[in-house]
């Protein structure tokens, strides 16, 4: 399957804005590209190996957070997978 | 070095002053190059935070997932991002910090004084980790689209 790598990201992948990666589950496929990528670990998960905060795992237009199965949803060969660091901020703080 | 067309920068300006008193946020489409970003396209957004639109903004992830498809397909990427700071400053919060993640993307901030956009400013996210990042101030050349060449930009351009 297919995983989108967001601008910030792609230093991290050789410059790719896409990457192909094997793995039957959300989890495998992301474990693949990290294992391809060892960088990207550090980008995407804390110390104690969470997922970021701040970093979204779209699974086509669905957050992986909130399916069922969450990371170990299956996925298939035509399924795309997006990586997307959060926007916000404001103006002042509290 | 931010490049745009004075079109977008009037643009994201003009986005600011209609959701004032609330914040503003939009997405910039272009290239990525060492010597700059350079946008091609401005896509507006949703704030999300209509919790606290007036002094904050989100903008959904879903949208961006849409953006960046969209974006795909002509060629362009997401090279940065603009919002505006309500009778604020143009200048980065510690919010705005917190919350930034995308390492060499340009955040644009327009400060809407009373309705009115005043200066607007750039600032690139250098760095390559959560670890290192930081803002830096970024130059802003607005260039003058050719149908408009005749036309003197009336805005006053924000410089950092």
């Amino acid at each position: 399957m297919n995983i989108n790598i967001p601008t910030p990201l792609r230093s991290f992948t050789g410059g790719q804005s896409t990457v192909s990666v094997p793995g039957a589950t959300v989890a495998e496929a992301l474990e693949a590209l990290t294992g391809a990528y060892p960088e990207l670990r550090q980008n995407l998960y804390s110390a104690e190996g969470k997922l970021r905060s701040f970093v979204n795992i779209y699974l086509n237009d669905d957050d992986v957070r909130y399916l069922p199965k969450k990371d170990a949803t299956p996925v298939e060969e035509s399924d795309e997978l997006s990586i997307i660091p959060s926007i916000a901020g404001g103006c002042c703080c509290r | 070095m931010l490049k745009l067309t004075y079109s977008d920068y009037a643009a994201l300006r003009a986005h600011g002053e209609e959701t004032y008193p609330h914040e503003c946020c939009g997405v910039l489409l272009g290239h990525a190059a060492p010597a700059g970003n350079t946008v091609c396209e401005l896509v507006r957004a949703g704030n999300t935070r209509t919790d606290s639109a007036h002094d904050r903004y989100n903008i959904a992830p879903e949208e961006l997932i849409r953006t960046q498809r969209q974006a795909r397909k002509r060629g362009l990427d997401i090279v940065g991002f603009y919002h505006s700071h309500p009778d604020h400053p143009a200048q980065w919060s510690s919010t705005d910090f917190a919350e930034a993640h995308w390492v060499g993307c340009s955040y644009v901030i327009t400060a809407v004084a009373e309705g009115k956009a005043a200066i607007t400013n750039s600032f690139l996210l250098a760095g390559t980790n959560e670890e290192d990042k930081e803002f830096l101030d970024e130059p802003v050349e607005i260039v003058v689209n050719e149908v408009e060449s005749e036309q003197e930009p009336q805005h006053e351009r924000g410089i950092v």
